[in-house]
């Protein structure tokens, strides 16, 4: 490896790592906007605006993510006297590191270099899955440590919740994870991308889909399981005691983990930055105008492609956010330990079972498989739910009078 | 009545801090409060958890103590109306309406049909505010945030009603002894038609998101409940005891301003868990807007007429009275300047408060003060079963709970 490469290789991490960090600003500003809008209000309108001919204001708010790191930049940055000082201000990094590296593994595109490598997917590494699930469970190390070195008991409630819960749904999104290899037989990435082809694996694998947006969602501690930080219980939660950018490197991890888990599900399940008809557009591109623009067209193409669905299951995440009330932490446990893991169990050995019966790439034993999942989703979700008798109020005395 | 059970108590803060700090226990004590987002206010409770449960909870009140009841009694009737605004600051209409029916009991004075009429109206406006209010921030606290929103929308449309009449969104103080303050004003009607059409299919549109959901009835159902009996010794009133399946409501039981000659039912529910107290306010706001839709209609029928008793004495004359007749010129002095005197005695008059049974009490000396003003305050006596619910279950219940006996922090300290 020349100098060169090394320093293409530092200025592609510094592409990535401004990259994530933008999309997260501006992940914040879609859905501070979007709630707005589920919500009937206006949301953030007022830093930043084309003006428009007629009083129009086009993009009003496109700043605000700049104005809030403004003002957390600017905030006085307080340690609590009673506080554990160094690992109190090692926390911050611990929880926003795992987030950045996340994305190395994942292939955001296909835009080869002519070398056979590809510009859009940093590290090609054999065991990428593997990387993938434990990146994103170093995480919750950072928001432990928070809880416990803020001494503060609702940050030491958080920290606790935070380490249960991720540990309970490790293993159901390792098992949702699981199926994806071996249906695809590859622990790489952009094996599991390119092996899906047309039939994206949310069809053999939908009830892998179910669960890993339901461990995924809990796994990043996002709404309705965002017990870590419930504001209404906690207060902050872990991060109660932080303030200024240390607060502001919190609450980044937390969505760029959120993103990232979307991409992952991207990756996994929704064929990655793959689209029907991009080989022929690719190839068609390569025979009129060479590699190089065809290359470049297909990396364009499909990073776009990918940032696309990615944002669709961000806009879920969202939605989810303004619809649901917060799952208390008992019903948490249950649901993951009693509902989803031997739902992942059972993804698996159907997995297995499906790869024994049927060659590979059977059509006719994906469609099944999805058959499969979604009667037992709709079975499951039917049956373990609570069942609670249907109550109302009585009606006393409703004529006038006495 | 049943025989009183003695295991029921409100615990002190210090009988749970002591031990607390003398090592006795293993538990955790955490002081929530009086700064956590969702004590509703400035209540301070020191909980003691084992884990997640919640072993023991002891409500500390009075961080927000205003000497509201005292300083009433430096004030001349006419003038202690303001201070009632402030006690229970969502419901101001309700405050108004429970002290001028204390004050109108001393005095004995007739108060017309129409300003009647329309103190119901409004006082069923405010119960429905209240309630959205109560929504909202009890979702707020189970984290379904839209539903606060979608609350403040409605009630925006209520605030501007009052706003309309009174001139003022919430420390209204429209009514007064003797009737009301001013006339209804021009369009009032139609502001109360929008809202009595809109209002049912948007209850309609709360329930939606709430009533079946299944995150929410796990939150609320069987959390926090509490008999009937306990409920009762504990002087629980409002909602709350109706859940319990006691059907209680002042406006049946005790008639004030008319409401024999309304048709409304009293919701009531059985288990008294917090699923219960939701589903009797979501249906007290229904029913309130039959009683609004009653009392528009009724107040159309009646016309233009007095607004307020013909009781010289008691309400002002009207301004072009007054530079016409020398009576009435010393009728406005004596009042303005030194107020009306009631007789010696002393008045109690209990409404139904959103929140439950409010009562007034006030001691007339003879002079144009009272002498002692007391409010039985449904918030502070609700809140006193707080402990007995919330013991054993876990502390995201606790929330919940707090949020659904709707306490008011001003009315609770007064």
């Amino acid at each position: 490896m020349t100098w060169l490469d090394i320093l293409i290789l530092l200025v592609r991490c510094l592409v990535l790592a401004l990259a994530s960090a933008t999309l997260f600003a501006y992940f914040t500003l879609f859905e501070r906007r979007l709630l707005a809008k589920f919500q009937h209000r206006i949301g953030p309108n007022r830093a930043g605006y084309i003006p428009l001919p007629g009083g129009k204001k086009l993009f009003g708010g496109w700043l605000q993510p700049a104005a809030d790191a403004v003002k957390l930049f600017l905030k006085e940055d307080v340690v609590p006297a009673m506080a554990d000082k160094w690992v109190y201000i090692m926390a911050p990094g611990f929880a926003v590191v795992p987030a950045l590296i996340i994305w190395v593994a994942i292939p955001l595109g296909t835009w080869p270099d002519g070398m056979g490598g590809n510009w859009l997917h940093y590290a090609p590494i054999d065991v990428g899955v593997l990387y993938l699930l434990a990146v994103t469970s170093i995480g919750v190390y950072g928001i432990a440590i928070a809880g416990w070195a803020s001494n503060n008991k609702y940050s030491m409630i958080g920290g606790v919740r935070a380490s249960a819960q991720v540990i309970s749904y490790e293993l159901a999104l390792g098992f949702a994870i699981l199926a994806v290899v071996m249906q695809n037989s590859t622990f790489r990435t952009e094996e599991i991308v390119t092996s899906q082809g047309l039939i994206w694996n949310i069809i053999p694998q939908f009830l892998g889909f179910i669960i890993f947006l339901i461990a995924s969602t809990a796994e990043v501690v996002r709404s309705p399981f965002d017990l870590v930080e419930a504001e209404q219980e906690l207060v902050g939660g872990y991060n109660t005691e932080y303030g200024s950018m240390k607060f502001a490197l919190f609450f980044m991890s937390e969505y760029i983990k959120l993103i990232a888990m979307n991409a992952i599900a991207v990756t996994l399940f929704l064929g990655g930055g793959n689209f029907p008809g991009i080989d022929t557009l690719v190839a068609a591109i390569k025979t009129s105008n060479g590699d190089t623009i065809a290359y470049a067209v297909q990396g364009a193409l499909t990073l776009g492609a990918f940032l696309l669905k990615t944002t669709a299951l961000s806009f879920l995440s969202v939605w989810v956010r303004a619809s649901v009330p917060r799952v208390r932490y008992d019903q948490l446990m249950h649901l993951g330990w009693k509902v989803l893991l031997p739902l992942g169990l059972f993804n698996v050995v159907m997995t297995a079972v499906f790869g024994v019966l049927f060659p590979a790439d059977s059509l006719i034993a994906k469609i099944i498989m999805c058959v499969v999942g979604v009667i037992v989703v709709v079975i499951v979700s039917a049956t373990a739910t609570p069942k609670h008798a249907k109550r109302g109020v009585t009606l006393v005395n409703p004529s006038a009078g006495n | 009545m049943t025989t009183i059970d003695h295991s029921l108590s409100v615990p002190s803060p210090r009988s749970i801090t002591e031990p607390a700090l003398a090592g006795k226990t293993q538990n955790m004590v955490l002081n929530m409060g009086p700064h956590h987002p969702s004590t509703h206010g400035v209540l301070r409770l020191v909980v003691e958890l084992d884990g997640e449960t919640v072993v023991n909870v002891a409500p500390d009140m009075g961080f927000l103590h205003t000497g509201i009841e005292k300083n009433m009694e430096y004030k001349t009737y006419q003038q202690a109306l303001v201070m009632t605004d402030r006690t229970d600051y969502l419901a101001p209409l309700s405050n108004n309406l429970s002290y001028v029916l204390a004050v109108e009991s001393l005095l004995q004075c007739d108060i017309p049909e129409r300003a009647q009429t329309a103190r119901v109206l409004l006082v069923e406006l405010q119960r429905i505010s209240s309630h959205l209010v109560w929504l909202g921030t009890h979702a707020l606290d189970l984290a379904a945030m839209s539903v606060f929103l979608y609350g403040f929308r409605e009630r925006e449309q209520i605030l501007d009603i009052f706003e309309m009449v009174s001139g003022a969104r919430m420390m209204t103080s429209y009514f007064r002894v003797g009737g009301l303050a001013y006339d209804l004003p021009e369009g009032f009607f139609p502001a109360v038609k929008a809202f009595v059409d809109v209002m049912p299919a948007r209850i309609d549109e709360y329930e939606a998101l709430l009533t079946n959901n299944l995150i929410w009835q796990e939150r609320t159902m069987g959390v926090g409940a509490i008999d009937s009996a306990a409920a009762l010794q504990y002087g629980m009133t409002g909602p709350g005891l109706r859940a319990t399946g006691v059907a209680w409501d002042i406006r049946k039981a005790m008639p004030y301003s008319g409401y024999e000659n309304y048709t409304f039912a009293i919701p009531t529910a059985t288990n008294g868990d917090i699923y219960d107290r939701y589903l009797v306010r979501m249906a007290e706001m229904r029913e309130s807007v039959k009683i609004v839709a009653q009392a528009a209609t009724r107040l159309k029928d009646m016309g233009d007429g007095p607004w307020q008793t013909a009781d010289r004495k008691i309400a002002p004359p009207p301004k072009i009275e007054i530079t016409q007749s020398m009576e009435s010129l010393i009728h406005h002095f004596k009042l303005w300047t030194e107020g009306f005197k009631p007789p010696r005695g002393d008045a109690m008059v209990a409404i139904e408060s959103p929140r439950g049974e409010l009562a007034t009490y006030i001691v007339s000396d003879g002079s144009p003060k009272p002498y002692r003003v007391h409010m039985r305050a449904p918030s502070f006596i609700n809140l006193q079963a707080l402990p007995h619910m919330a013991k054993g279950q876990l502390m995201a219940d606790l929330v919940a709970l707090i949020a659904s006996l709707d306490p008011v922090l001003g009315e609770v300290d007064r």
